[in-house]
């Protein structure tokens, strides 16, 4: 499982990191982001989807961040 | 962020007009490019004018072109790391402050929104006529612009995308 931590990135670097970082991975593997809620958790999981990647889970870890496990 | 993406999508492709050499315009160009990219869709900006700045290979001052003129112009334009502030520039000091409160905000630099848009495969399209007049060689530019076109082939290219001017 790939990790990405993107809570310290502001707009647009959010979207393009988990773009680029899913680019780089194989089909099949899965990728842990961990976000913060607002603006990032409305829109990164759901633009993965848009680009036919599965998100498998997201769940609340605290202090306003989310963790979400996405399938590539 | 060396890895080119494939944009498959069925939304809106999103073509930016870069006329503006400010560097807050074409800050808000780049973030508005890399943000549609890394969202799917597939992103042009024709660069023209001042904005032809932003894709010299230079990123300082050079004189370039044949013409006294020319040299002058592209001398005191300069490139990349010369673009002004469209407002309270303060003698060219302003982009250099800002980029330090864009980096204690973590928000992306120019330098570094330009990476991610060549790592996002968005296009990057220079206008023939403006190099002309400016008297700029396709050698004089960085080696990610895709091409040198007219206005018909940006508009036929954008046909059925969002335009925005900047």
């Amino acid at each position: 499982m790939e990790f990405l931590d993107i809570t310290n990135e502001t707009c647009p670097m959010t979207f393009v990191k988990v773009k680029l970082q899913l680019a780089k991975m194989d089909k099949g593997q899965d990728l842990e982001v961990i976000l913060k809620e607002g603006e990032p958790l409305q829109n990164v999981p759901a633009s993965c989807e848009e680009q036919g990647y599965q998100v498998l889970s997201i769940e609340a870890v605290g202090d306003g961040k989310h963790r979400v496990i996405i399938k590539k | 962020m060396t890895d080119k993406v494939e944009v498959k999508t069925d939304k809106k492709d999103l073509t930016i007009v870069c006329f503006s050499g400010d560097f807050d315009k074409v800050l808000a160009a780049f973030v508005m490019a890399t943000g549609a990219a890394a969202t799917n869709r597939k992103v042009t900006i024709f660069f023209t004018f001042w904005g032809l700045n932003v894709l010299k290979k230079d990123f300082g001052r050079k004189a370039l072109g044949k013409g006294i003129l020319a040299k002058v112009f592209n001398f005191l334009l300069g490139g990349r790391n010369k673009l002004p502030l469209s407002r309270l520039n303060f003698g060219g000091a302003s982009p250099d402050l800002m980029t330090s409160m864009m980096k204690k905000h973590n928000v992306a630099t120019l330098p570094e929104l330009i990476e991610a848009a060549h790592a996002l495969g968005i296009r990057l399209l220079a206008c023939e006529m403006a190099l002309h007049i400016l008297e700029l060689e396709r050698d004089d530019l960085i080696e990610e612009v895709e091409d040198v076109v007219g206005v018909a082939t940006f508009l036929n290219e954008s046909e059925n995308a969002h335009i925005i001017f900047v």
